[in-house]
Protein backbone atom coordinates (compact mmCIF):
# COMPACT_ATOMS: atom_id res chain seq x y z
CA UNK A 1 0.00 0.00 0.00
CA UNK A 2 1.56 3.06 -1.30
CA UNK A 3 0.21 6.96 -0.63
CA UNK A 4 -0.45 7.73 -4.75
CA UNK A 5 -0.52 11.94 -4.09
CA UNK A 6 2.43 13.45 -2.64
CA UNK A 7 5.35 11.29 -3.42
CA UNK A 8 7.07 13.22 -6.18
CA UNK A 9 9.47 11.32 -8.34
CA UNK A 10 8.23 7.71 -7.21
CA UNK A 11 5.92 6.53 -10.11
CA UNK A 12 2.84 5.16 -8.83
CA UNK A 13 1.71 1.99 -10.27
CA UNK A 14 0.11 2.78 -13.80
CA UNK A 15 -3.26 1.19 -13.24
CA UNK A 16 -3.84 2.70 -9.82
CA UNK A 17 -5.69 6.44 -10.38
CA UNK A 18 -4.51 9.14 -7.73
CA UNK A 19 -5.66 8.80 -4.37
CA UNK A 20 -4.95 6.74 -1.12
CA UNK A 21 -5.13 3.19 -1.21
CA UNK A 22 -6.89 1.66 1.32
CA UNK A 23 -7.29 -1.94 0.69
CA UNK A 24 -4.62 -3.91 -1.31
CA UNK A 25 -5.13 -7.10 -2.90
CA UNK A 26 -4.40 -9.29 -0.07
CA UNK A 27 -6.97 -7.33 1.87
CA UNK A 28 -9.54 -7.54 -0.57
CA UNK A 29 -9.12 -11.03 -0.75
CA UNK A 30 -9.14 -11.99 3.07
CA UNK A 31 -12.15 -9.80 2.76
CA UNK A 32 -14.13 -11.50 0.52
CA UNK A 33 -13.06 -14.89 2.17
CA UNK A 34 -14.37 -13.82 5.49
CA UNK A 35 -17.61 -12.16 3.54
CA UNK A 36 -17.94 -16.10 1.90
CA UNK A 37 -17.78 -17.38 5.17
CA UNK A 38 -20.19 -15.40 6.98
CA UNK A 39 -22.46 -15.56 4.37
CA UNK A 40 -22.60 -19.65 4.90
CA UNK A 41 -22.68 -20.00 8.66
CA UNK A 42 -25.80 -16.65 8.32
CA UNK A 43 -27.66 -19.30 5.98
CA UNK A 44 -26.66 -22.71 7.96
CA UNK A 45 -25.07 -23.64 4.78
CA UNK A 46 -24.84 -22.67 0.95
CA UNK A 47 -27.95 -24.83 -0.42
CA UNK A 48 -30.36 -22.13 -1.17
CA UNK A 49 -27.88 -19.15 -1.73
CA UNK A 50 -28.19 -17.76 -4.63
CA UNK A 51 -25.59 -14.51 -5.33
CA UNK A 52 -26.60 -11.43 -7.85
CA UNK A 53 -24.13 -9.03 -8.40
CA UNK A 54 -24.49 -5.70 -9.21
CA UNK A 55 -23.03 -3.95 -12.63
CA UNK A 56 -20.07 -3.78 -12.77
CA UNK A 57 -17.96 -4.25 -9.59
CA UNK A 58 -20.53 -6.09 -7.96
CA UNK A 59 -20.64 -8.95 -10.48
CA UNK A 60 -17.03 -9.01 -10.50
CA UNK A 61 -16.99 -9.37 -6.62
CA UNK A 62 -19.77 -11.95 -6.85
CA UNK A 63 -18.01 -14.08 -9.37
CA UNK A 64 -15.23 -14.28 -6.90
CA UNK A 65 -17.62 -15.02 -3.54
CA UNK A 66 -19.08 -17.79 -5.73
CA UNK A 67 -15.87 -19.32 -6.43
CA UNK A 68 -15.13 -19.30 -2.45
CA UNK A 69 -18.22 -20.35 -1.46
CA UNK A 70 -18.18 -23.44 -3.71
CA UNK A 71 -14.59 -24.27 -1.96
CA UNK A 72 -16.41 -24.02 1.60
CA UNK A 73 -19.89 -25.88 0.70
CA UNK A 74 -19.86 -27.92 -2.59
CA UNK A 75 -23.96 -27.82 -2.31
CA UNK A 76 -22.86 -24.27 -4.24
CA UNK A 77 -22.45 -24.39 -7.70
CA UNK A 78 -20.83 -21.04 -8.92
CA UNK A 79 -22.46 -21.79 -12.40
CA UNK A 80 -25.63 -22.73 -11.37
CA UNK A 81 -26.20 -20.27 -8.45
CA UNK A 82 -25.36 -16.96 -9.85
CA UNK A 83 -26.52 -14.29 -11.54
CA UNK A 84 -26.24 -10.12 -12.43
CA UNK A 85 -29.22 -7.96 -11.40
CA UNK A 86 -29.21 -4.74 -13.19
CA UNK A 87 -31.15 -2.11 -11.32
CA UNK A 88 -30.70 1.16 -13.86
CA UNK A 89 -34.35 0.94 -15.26
CA UNK A 90 -35.27 0.66 -11.44
CA UNK A 91 -33.56 3.80 -10.03
CA UNK A 92 -34.97 6.81 -8.34
CA UNK A 93 -32.31 9.64 -10.17
CA UNK A 94 -33.14 8.87 -14.17
CA UNK A 95 -34.26 12.31 -14.80
CA UNK A 96 -31.53 13.88 -13.19
CA UNK A 97 -28.35 12.42 -14.74
CA UNK A 98 -27.64 11.77 -18.36
CA UNK A 99 -29.00 8.54 -19.95
CA UNK A 100 -27.59 5.39 -18.05
CA UNK A 101 -27.58 2.47 -20.97
CA UNK A 102 -29.48 -0.35 -19.62
CA UNK A 103 -27.35 -3.57 -18.69
CA UNK A 104 -27.69 -7.01 -18.43
CA UNK A 105 -30.12 -9.01 -16.10
CA UNK A 106 -29.10 -12.73 -15.79
CA UNK A 107 -30.59 -15.02 -13.34
CA UNK A 108 -29.94 -18.45 -12.31
CA UNK A 109 -32.50 -20.76 -14.20
CA UNK A 110 -34.21 -21.95 -11.23
CA UNK A 111 -35.09 -18.22 -10.59
CA UNK A 112 -35.31 -16.90 -6.85
CA UNK A 113 -38.54 -17.80 -5.61
CA UNK A 114 -37.82 -19.27 -2.06
CA UNK A 115 -33.77 -18.65 -2.38
CA UNK A 116 -31.76 -16.69 0.23
CA UNK A 117 -30.28 -13.90 -2.27
CA UNK A 118 -27.07 -12.25 -1.44
CA UNK A 119 -27.07 -8.97 -3.28
CA UNK A 120 -23.35 -7.99 -3.82
CA UNK A 121 -22.08 -4.58 -4.62
CA UNK A 122 -18.87 -2.89 -4.42
CA UNK A 123 -18.79 0.20 -2.82
CA UNK A 124 -22.41 0.48 -0.17
CA UNK A 125 -22.98 4.68 -0.08
CA UNK A 126 -26.80 6.40 -0.43
CA UNK A 127 -28.47 2.94 -0.20
CA UNK A 128 -30.33 4.06 -3.27
CA UNK A 129 -28.85 1.01 -5.81
CA UNK A 130 -30.16 -0.82 -2.91
CA UNK A 131 -33.31 -0.10 -2.69
CA UNK A 132 -33.41 -0.20 -6.80
CA UNK A 133 -32.69 -3.48 -6.54
CA UNK A 134 -34.77 -4.64 -3.95
CA UNK A 135 -37.51 -3.66 -6.59
CA UNK A 136 -36.29 -5.54 -9.24
CA UNK A 137 -36.16 -8.08 -7.32
CA UNK A 138 -39.46 -8.28 -6.01
CA UNK A 139 -40.58 -8.34 -9.61
CA UNK A 140 -38.45 -11.13 -10.16
CA UNK A 141 -39.58 -13.42 -7.40
CA UNK A 142 -40.28 -13.80 -3.97
CA UNK A 143 -37.27 -15.09 -2.05
CA UNK A 144 -36.61 -16.24 0.93
CA UNK A 145 -34.56 -13.66 2.35
CA UNK A 146 -32.72 -10.64 0.44
CA UNK A 147 -29.34 -9.93 2.45
CA UNK A 148 -26.53 -7.96 1.20
CA UNK A 149 -22.63 -8.20 0.83
CA UNK A 150 -20.52 -4.67 0.15
CA UNK A 151 -16.91 -4.59 -0.10
CA UNK A 152 -16.84 -1.09 1.36
CA UNK A 153 -19.37 0.48 3.49
CA UNK A 154 -18.18 4.45 3.17
CA UNK A 155 -21.11 5.60 5.48
CA UNK A 156 -23.93 8.14 4.45
CA UNK A 157 -27.05 6.57 4.06
CA UNK A 158 -29.98 8.06 2.95
CA UNK A 159 -31.92 5.21 3.11
CA UNK A 160 -32.87 2.80 6.03
CA UNK A 161 -30.83 0.06 4.44
CA UNK A 162 -28.00 -1.71 6.60
CA UNK A 163 -25.63 -4.51 4.75
CA UNK A 164 -25.46 -7.73 6.39
CA UNK A 165 -22.13 -8.74 5.38
CA UNK A 166 -19.32 -5.71 4.98
CA UNK A 167 -15.26 -6.00 3.94
CA UNK A 168 -14.49 -2.63 5.29
CA UNK A 169 -16.11 0.18 7.46
CA UNK A 170 -14.54 3.38 5.68
CA UNK A 171 -15.09 6.11 7.02
CA UNK A 172 -15.07 9.17 4.32
CA UNK A 173 -16.01 12.41 3.54
CA UNK A 174 -18.98 13.54 1.80
CA UNK A 175 -16.84 15.03 -1.00
CA UNK A 176 -14.43 12.59 -1.10
CA UNK A 177 -14.45 9.66 -3.51
CA UNK A 178 -14.40 5.80 -3.35
CA UNK A 179 -13.28 3.30 -5.90
CA UNK A 180 -12.76 -0.29 -5.91
CA UNK A 181 -10.27 -1.63 -8.83
CA UNK A 182 -10.52 -5.02 -9.61
CA UNK A 183 -8.13 -7.27 -11.59
CA UNK A 184 -10.55 -8.58 -13.82
CA UNK A 185 -12.16 -5.04 -15.01
CA UNK A 186 -9.23 -2.69 -14.31
CA UNK A 187 -5.98 -5.01 -13.68
CA UNK A 188 -5.35 -4.57 -10.18
CA UNK A 189 -7.02 -5.11 -6.83
CA UNK A 190 -7.37 -2.17 -4.41
CA UNK A 191 -9.79 0.39 -2.82
CA UNK A 192 -8.99 3.56 -3.20
CA UNK A 193 -9.87 7.20 -1.93
CA UNK A 194 -9.55 10.18 -3.58
CA UNK A 195 -10.80 14.03 -3.28
CA UNK A 196 -9.40 13.68 0.46
CA UNK A 197 -8.81 17.90 1.32
CA UNK A 198 -5.08 17.93 2.82
CA UNK A 199 -5.12 17.82 6.40
CA UNK A 200 -8.65 16.83 6.85
CA UNK A 201 -7.34 14.55 9.26
CA UNK A 202 -9.55 12.16 8.40
CA UNK A 203 -7.87 9.01 9.12
CA UNK A 204 -5.59 6.99 6.26
CA UNK A 205 -5.62 3.43 5.92
CA UNK A 206 -5.57 1.32 8.33
CA UNK A 207 -9.06 2.31 9.76
CA UNK A 208 -10.51 1.00 13.40
CA UNK A 209 -12.93 -0.91 12.47
CA UNK A 210 -16.62 0.78 12.77
CA UNK A 211 -19.44 -2.07 14.12
CA UNK A 212 -21.48 -2.65 10.89
CA UNK A 213 -24.49 -0.12 10.80
CA UNK A 214 -22.73 2.52 13.00
CA UNK A 215 -23.78 5.98 12.30
CA UNK A 216 -21.09 7.88 9.70
CA UNK A 217 -20.17 11.09 10.44
CA UNK A 218 -20.27 12.87 7.40
CA UNK A 219 -21.91 12.39 4.00
CA UNK A 220 -20.37 11.92 0.60
CA UNK A 221 -20.87 10.58 -3.18
CA UNK A 222 -19.10 7.16 -4.62
CA UNK B 1 -30.84 12.04 -28.36
CA UNK B 2 -34.01 14.11 -27.67
CA UNK B 3 -36.38 13.21 -30.53
CA UNK B 4 -36.05 10.31 -33.14
CA UNK B 5 -37.41 11.56 -36.06
CA UNK B 6 -35.29 10.02 -39.57
CA UNK B 7 -33.16 7.12 -39.63
CA UNK B 8 -30.93 8.92 -41.36
CA UNK B 9 -29.54 11.18 -38.43
CA UNK B 10 -28.76 8.10 -36.49
CA UNK B 11 -25.18 7.51 -36.39
CA UNK B 12 -23.90 4.16 -36.00
CA UNK B 13 -23.33 3.86 -31.94
CA UNK B 14 -26.48 5.17 -31.37
CA UNK B 15 -28.22 2.90 -33.70
CA UNK B 16 -26.26 0.13 -31.51
CA UNK B 17 -27.07 1.48 -28.63
CA UNK B 18 -30.70 1.44 -29.39
CA UNK B 19 -30.52 -1.90 -30.62
CA UNK B 20 -28.77 -3.10 -27.64
CA UNK B 21 -31.04 -1.47 -24.86
CA UNK B 22 -33.56 -2.92 -26.90
CA UNK B 23 -32.30 -6.25 -26.17
CA UNK B 24 -32.43 -5.98 -22.81
CA UNK B 25 -35.92 -4.83 -22.76
CA UNK B 26 -36.67 -7.40 -24.58
CA UNK B 27 -35.30 -9.81 -22.12
CA UNK B 28 -37.55 -8.10 -19.51
CA UNK B 29 -40.84 -9.25 -21.58
CA UNK B 30 -40.22 -12.78 -20.61
CA UNK B 31 -40.99 -12.47 -17.34
CA UNK B 32 -43.49 -12.96 -14.83
CA UNK B 33 -44.19 -9.13 -14.16
CA UNK B 34 -43.06 -7.38 -17.43
CA UNK B 35 -43.97 -3.68 -16.12
CA UNK B 36 -40.87 -1.60 -15.43
CA UNK B 37 -41.03 1.58 -13.21
CA UNK B 38 -38.84 3.33 -15.66
CA UNK B 39 -40.97 5.82 -16.85
CA UNK B 40 -43.93 6.24 -13.77
CA UNK B 41 -45.43 9.57 -14.03
CA UNK B 42 -44.29 10.46 -17.68
CA UNK B 43 -46.80 10.78 -20.12
CA UNK B 44 -46.60 9.70 -23.89
CA UNK B 45 -49.49 11.23 -26.22
CA UNK B 46 -49.76 8.71 -29.01
CA UNK B 47 -50.89 11.06 -32.19
CA UNK B 48 -52.20 9.52 -34.64
CA UNK B 49 -53.52 11.34 -38.07
CA UNK B 50 -53.38 8.24 -40.09
CA UNK B 51 -55.17 4.79 -39.37
CA UNK B 52 -52.40 2.18 -38.06
CA UNK B 53 -53.32 -1.27 -35.48
CA UNK B 54 -49.64 -2.47 -35.05
CA UNK B 55 -48.03 0.60 -34.83
CA UNK B 56 -50.04 2.03 -32.44
CA UNK B 57 -50.47 -1.17 -30.51
CA UNK B 58 -47.10 -1.31 -29.74
CA UNK B 59 -46.00 2.21 -29.01
CA UNK B 60 -49.08 1.76 -25.97
CA UNK B 61 -47.84 -1.37 -24.99
CA UNK B 62 -44.25 -0.19 -25.01
CA UNK B 63 -45.15 3.11 -23.16
CA UNK B 64 -47.79 1.04 -20.75
CA UNK B 65 -44.75 -1.73 -19.72
CA UNK B 66 -42.64 1.30 -18.90
CA UNK B 67 -45.34 2.49 -16.66
CA UNK B 68 -45.87 5.82 -18.70
CA UNK B 69 -49.44 7.11 -18.50
CA UNK B 70 -50.84 6.70 -22.13
CA UNK B 71 -53.16 8.87 -23.95
CA UNK B 72 -54.46 7.64 -27.70
CA UNK B 73 -55.65 10.73 -30.22
CA UNK B 74 -56.80 9.87 -33.43
CA UNK B 75 -57.82 12.60 -36.02
CA UNK B 76 -60.95 10.72 -36.42
CA UNK B 77 -63.12 11.40 -34.12
CA UNK B 78 -61.25 14.57 -32.69
CA UNK B 79 -61.10 18.63 -33.43
CA UNK B 80 -58.83 17.55 -36.53
CA UNK B 81 -61.98 16.55 -38.00
CA UNK B 82 -63.59 19.80 -37.12
CA UNK B 83 -60.27 21.72 -39.47
CA UNK B 84 -57.99 22.21 -36.16
CA UNK B 85 -54.63 22.76 -37.28
CA UNK B 86 -51.43 20.83 -36.64
CA UNK B 87 -49.98 23.53 -34.57
CA UNK B 88 -52.82 24.03 -32.67
CA UNK B 89 -53.14 20.47 -31.89
CA UNK B 90 -49.59 20.69 -30.80
CA UNK B 91 -50.35 23.34 -28.52
CA UNK B 92 -53.00 22.14 -26.84
CA UNK B 93 -50.06 18.82 -26.15
CA UNK B 94 -47.94 21.28 -24.44
CA UNK B 95 -50.77 22.67 -22.50
CA UNK B 96 -51.46 19.14 -21.07
CA UNK B 97 -47.62 18.27 -20.39
CA UNK B 98 -46.94 15.49 -22.56
CA UNK B 99 -43.33 13.90 -22.02
CA UNK B 100 -43.39 12.37 -25.43
CA UNK B 101 -45.59 12.66 -28.65
CA UNK B 102 -45.58 9.90 -31.03
CA UNK B 103 -46.68 10.99 -34.22
CA UNK B 104 -47.89 9.74 -37.34
CA UNK B 105 -48.88 12.00 -40.01
CA UNK B 106 -49.98 11.43 -43.42
CA UNK B 107 -47.66 14.03 -44.76
CA UNK B 108 -44.00 13.60 -44.76
CA UNK B 109 -42.09 16.16 -42.61
CA UNK B 110 -44.51 16.78 -39.79
CA UNK B 111 -42.64 15.36 -37.43
CA UNK B 112 -39.99 17.46 -37.65
CA UNK B 113 -42.01 20.45 -37.79
CA UNK B 114 -43.54 18.99 -34.71
CA UNK B 115 -40.16 19.03 -32.74
CA UNK B 116 -38.97 22.18 -34.11
CA UNK B 117 -41.74 24.61 -34.76
CA UNK B 118 -41.07 25.53 -30.82
CA UNK B 119 -44.58 24.32 -30.45
CA UNK B 120 -44.18 21.99 -27.67
CA UNK B 121 -41.05 20.68 -25.90
CA UNK B 122 -41.68 17.14 -25.24
CA UNK B 123 -39.54 14.30 -27.49
CA UNK B 124 -41.22 13.56 -30.85
CA UNK B 125 -41.27 10.50 -31.77
CA UNK B 126 -41.52 9.56 -35.41
CA UNK B 127 -44.11 7.03 -36.15
CA UNK B 128 -44.47 7.20 -39.88
CA UNK B 129 -44.93 10.11 -41.54
CA UNK B 130 -46.20 10.28 -45.40
CA UNK B 131 -43.69 8.51 -47.81
CA UNK B 132 -40.50 9.71 -45.65
CA UNK B 133 -39.64 8.03 -42.62
CA UNK B 134 -40.45 5.35 -40.05
CA UNK B 135 -37.75 4.68 -38.18
CA UNK B 136 -38.66 2.72 -35.20
CA UNK B 137 -39.91 -0.10 -37.74
CA UNK B 138 -36.44 0.03 -39.35
CA UNK B 139 -34.84 -0.50 -35.86
CA UNK B 140 -36.91 -3.14 -35.35
CA UNK B 141 -36.09 -4.90 -38.64
CA UNK B 142 -32.48 -4.19 -37.94
CA UNK B 143 -32.74 -5.67 -34.51
CA UNK B 144 -34.91 -8.86 -36.03
CA UNK B 145 -32.39 -8.99 -38.60
CA UNK B 146 -29.58 -8.70 -36.20
CA UNK B 147 -31.13 -11.35 -33.30
CA UNK B 148 -31.23 -13.72 -36.36
CA UNK B 149 -28.11 -13.34 -38.62
CA UNK B 150 -25.76 -10.61 -36.48
CA UNK B 151 -22.23 -11.98 -37.07
CA UNK B 152 -22.98 -14.46 -39.38
CA UNK B 153 -21.56 -12.33 -42.43
CA UNK B 154 -18.36 -11.35 -40.40
CA UNK B 155 -19.51 -8.66 -38.79
CA UNK B 156 -18.92 -7.76 -35.08
CA UNK B 157 -20.20 -10.39 -33.17
CA UNK B 158 -18.89 -9.75 -29.42
CA UNK B 159 -21.64 -10.00 -26.92
CA UNK B 160 -24.85 -12.88 -25.80
CA UNK B 161 -26.74 -14.57 -27.66
CA UNK B 162 -29.03 -11.75 -29.76
CA UNK B 163 -25.35 -10.30 -31.48
CA UNK B 164 -25.84 -7.68 -28.86
CA UNK B 165 -23.43 -5.39 -29.31
CA UNK B 166 -22.71 -6.20 -33.16
CA UNK B 167 -23.62 -4.03 -36.28
CA UNK B 168 -24.38 -5.86 -40.07
CA UNK B 169 -21.55 -5.29 -41.27
CA UNK B 170 -21.20 -7.51 -44.47
CA UNK B 171 -24.89 -8.73 -44.65
CA UNK B 172 -27.62 -8.46 -47.56
CA UNK B 173 -30.73 -7.25 -47.87
CA UNK B 174 -33.24 -7.65 -50.41
CA UNK B 175 -36.12 -5.15 -49.93
CA UNK B 176 -38.53 -6.13 -52.80
CA UNK B 177 -41.78 -4.33 -53.83
CA UNK B 178 -43.52 -0.66 -53.46
CA UNK B 179 -40.17 1.25 -52.66
CA UNK B 180 -42.18 4.39 -54.33
CA UNK B 181 -44.94 4.42 -51.39
CA UNK B 182 -42.71 2.79 -48.46
CA UNK B 183 -41.48 4.85 -45.61
CA UNK B 184 -40.10 1.66 -44.33
CA UNK B 185 -38.18 1.29 -47.64
CA UNK B 186 -36.47 4.60 -46.84
CA UNK B 187 -35.81 4.17 -43.02
CA UNK B 188 -34.47 1.04 -43.96
CA UNK B 189 -32.00 1.83 -46.52
CA UNK B 190 -30.28 4.58 -44.01
CA UNK B 191 -30.40 2.43 -41.25
CA UNK B 192 -28.86 -0.91 -42.71
CA UNK B 193 -26.35 1.30 -44.36
CA UNK B 194 -24.93 2.83 -40.94
CA UNK B 195 -24.98 -0.45 -39.69
CA UNK B 196 -22.80 -1.96 -42.75
CA UNK B 197 -25.52 -4.28 -44.42
CA UNK B 198 -25.32 -3.76 -48.21
CA UNK B 199 -29.08 -3.72 -49.88
CA UNK B 200 -30.84 -4.14 -53.23
CA UNK B 201 -33.96 -2.75 -54.06
CA UNK B 202 -36.12 -4.52 -56.37
CA UNK B 203 -39.59 -3.12 -57.93
CA UNK B 204 -40.91 -2.80 -61.13
CA UNK B 205 -39.37 0.60 -62.53
CA UNK B 206 -43.10 2.61 -61.88
CA UNK B 207 -42.60 2.07 -58.07
CA UNK B 208 -39.13 3.20 -57.58
CA UNK B 209 -38.49 6.30 -56.99
CA UNK B 210 -37.08 9.53 -59.26
CA UNK B 211 -33.56 9.92 -57.79
CA UNK B 212 -33.30 6.12 -56.07
CA UNK B 213 -29.62 6.35 -57.82
CA UNK B 214 -28.56 8.80 -55.02
CA UNK B 215 -29.44 6.41 -52.42
CA UNK B 216 -26.71 4.40 -50.53
CA UNK B 217 -28.20 1.06 -52.32
CA UNK B 218 -28.39 -0.52 -55.25
CA UNK B 219 -31.47 -1.47 -57.63
CA UNK B 220 -32.67 -4.29 -59.41
CA UNK B 221 -35.83 -4.79 -61.77
CA UNK B 222 -35.65 -8.42 -61.66
CA UNK B 223 -36.38 -10.43 -58.38
CA UNK B 224 -35.46 -13.92 -59.43
CA UNK B 225 -32.30 -13.07 -60.77
CA UNK B 226 -31.32 -10.79 -57.42
CA UNK B 227 -32.21 -13.82 -55.62
CA UNK B 228 -30.53 -16.47 -57.22
CA UNK B 229 -26.67 -14.71 -57.84
CA UNK B 230 -26.60 -12.01 -55.00
CA UNK B 231 -27.71 -14.45 -52.39
CA UNK B 232 -29.65 -12.12 -50.08
CA UNK B 233 -29.27 -12.98 -46.08
CA UNK B 234 -32.73 -11.44 -45.35
CA UNK B 235 -34.95 -10.95 -47.47
CA UNK B 236 -38.33 -7.59 -47.04
CA UNK B 237 -41.19 -7.97 -48.83
CA UNK B 238 -42.95 -4.47 -48.66
CA UNK B 239 -46.95 -4.16 -48.84
CA UNK B 240 -48.16 -2.94 -51.93
CA UNK B 241 -50.35 0.31 -50.96
CA UNK B 242 -52.98 0.84 -53.00
CA UNK B 243 -54.71 3.21 -50.65
CA UNK B 244 -51.98 5.21 -52.12
CA UNK B 245 -52.21 4.05 -55.44
CA UNK B 246 -54.35 6.65 -57.38
CA UNK B 247 -56.64 4.81 -59.79
CA UNK B 248 -56.23 1.89 -58.68
CA UNK B 249 -53.18 -0.85 -58.69
CA UNK B 250 -53.09 -0.61 -62.64
CA UNK B 251 -51.42 2.61 -62.38
CA UNK B 252 -48.31 0.97 -61.79
CA UNK B 253 -48.23 -2.27 -62.53
CA UNK B 254 -51.03 -3.90 -65.84
CA UNK B 255 -52.33 -6.60 -63.26
CA UNK B 256 -52.35 -7.84 -59.30
CA UNK B 257 -51.45 -11.09 -60.89
CA UNK B 258 -48.82 -10.16 -63.35
CA UNK B 259 -47.17 -8.17 -59.89
CA UNK B 260 -46.97 -11.48 -57.95
CA UNK B 261 -45.39 -13.56 -61.03
CA UNK B 262 -42.60 -10.91 -60.97
CA UNK B 263 -42.17 -9.26 -57.57
CA UNK B 264 -44.33 -12.09 -55.23
CA UNK B 265 -42.21 -14.30 -52.54
CA UNK B 266 -43.38 -17.68 -53.62
CA UNK B 267 -42.12 -21.36 -52.33
CA UNK B 268 -40.59 -21.52 -55.39
CA UNK B 269 -38.67 -18.26 -54.81
CA UNK B 270 -38.29 -19.37 -51.21
CA UNK B 271 -36.17 -22.74 -52.16
CA UNK B 272 -34.05 -20.45 -54.33
CA UNK B 273 -32.67 -18.10 -50.85
CA UNK B 274 -29.38 -19.37 -48.87
CA UNK B 275 -30.63 -22.07 -45.94
CA UNK B 276 -29.82 -19.29 -43.19
CA UNK B 277 -31.50 -16.37 -44.47
CA UNK B 278 -35.32 -14.92 -43.57
CA UNK B 279 -38.40 -13.70 -44.71
CA UNK B 280 -39.68 -10.18 -43.24
CA UNK B 281 -42.63 -8.48 -44.08
CA UNK B 282 -43.80 -4.79 -42.11
CA UNK B 283 -47.04 -6.20 -42.13
CA UNK B 284 -49.96 -5.64 -42.68
CA UNK B 285 -49.51 -8.02 -45.16
CA UNK B 286 -51.55 -8.67 -49.11
CA UNK B 287 -51.56 -12.34 -48.72
CA UNK B 288 -51.02 -13.76 -52.81
CA UNK B 289 -50.21 -10.33 -54.00
CA UNK B 290 -46.35 -9.64 -52.69
CA UNK B 291 -46.16 -12.99 -50.66
CA UNK B 292 -47.45 -15.95 -50.97
CA UNK B 293 -49.27 -17.91 -48.16
CA UNK B 294 -46.34 -20.46 -47.93
CA UNK B 295 -43.91 -18.23 -47.76
CA UNK B 296 -45.21 -15.99 -44.83
CA UNK B 297 -46.05 -19.33 -43.15
CA UNK B 298 -42.81 -20.98 -43.61
CA UNK B 299 -40.37 -21.34 -40.90
CA UNK B 300 -37.95 -18.88 -42.42
CA UNK B 301 -40.52 -16.14 -41.94
CA UNK B 302 -39.95 -13.57 -39.06
CA UNK B 303 -42.83 -11.66 -39.38
CA UNK B 304 -44.68 -12.31 -36.15
CA UNK B 305 -41.26 -12.03 -34.66
CA UNK B 306 -41.20 -8.55 -35.75
CA UNK B 307 -44.00 -7.46 -34.34
CA UNK B 308 -42.79 -8.48 -31.01
CA UNK B 309 -39.44 -6.88 -31.24
CA UNK B 310 -41.40 -3.82 -31.96
CA UNK B 311 -42.72 -3.55 -28.45
CA UNK B 312 -39.19 -3.88 -26.93
CA UNK B 313 -37.56 -1.58 -29.67
CA UNK B 314 -39.92 1.16 -28.83
CA UNK B 315 -39.29 0.54 -25.33
CA UNK B 316 -35.83 1.24 -26.00
CA UNK B 317 -36.49 4.58 -27.90
CA UNK B 318 -39.09 5.55 -25.32
CA UNK B 319 -36.35 5.06 -22.60
CA UNK B 320 -33.62 6.51 -24.34
CA UNK B 321 -35.41 9.51 -25.33
CA UNK B 322 -37.19 10.32 -21.69
CA UNK B 323 -34.60 9.02 -18.88
CA UNK B 324 -31.71 11.29 -18.40
CA UNK B 325 -31.76 14.88 -18.00
CA UNK B 326 -33.51 17.18 -20.26
CA UNK B 327 -30.64 18.43 -21.77
CA UNK B 328 -30.02 16.32 -24.86
CA UNK B 329 -28.74 17.12 -28.12
CA UNK B 330 -31.17 17.26 -30.86
CA UNK B 331 -30.71 14.49 -33.45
Amino acid sequence: MSAGTGMPGTPDQPTVPEGTVVLGASDVARALTRIAHEIVERAKGAEDVVLLGIPTRGVTLAARLAQRLASIDPAFDPERDLGELDVTMYRDDLRRQPTRAVGVTRLPAAGIEGKTVVLVDDVLFSGRTIRAALDAIGDLGRPQAVRLACLVDRGHRELPIRPDFVGKNLPTAQTERVRVLLAEVDGTDAVVISGREPGAGAPVAPVAPVAPGAPAVEGGER
Amino acid sequence: MRHLLSTADLAKDEAIELLDTAAQMAATQSREIKKLPTLRGRTVVNLFFEDSTRTRISFETAAKRLSADVINFSAKGSSVSKGESLKDTALTLHAMGADAVVVRHWASGAPYQLAHAGWLDAAVLNAGDGTHMHPTQALLDAYTIRRHLGGHGGGLRRGGDDGVGADLAGLRVAIVGDVLHSRVARANVRLLRTLGAEVTLVAPPTLLPVGVEAWPCRTSYDLDATLADWQPDAVMMLRVQRERMSGGAGAFFPSPLEYTRYFGLDARRLAVLPAHSIVMHPGPMNRGLEISAEAADSDRAVIVEQVANGVAVRMAALYLLLSGSTEGTTL
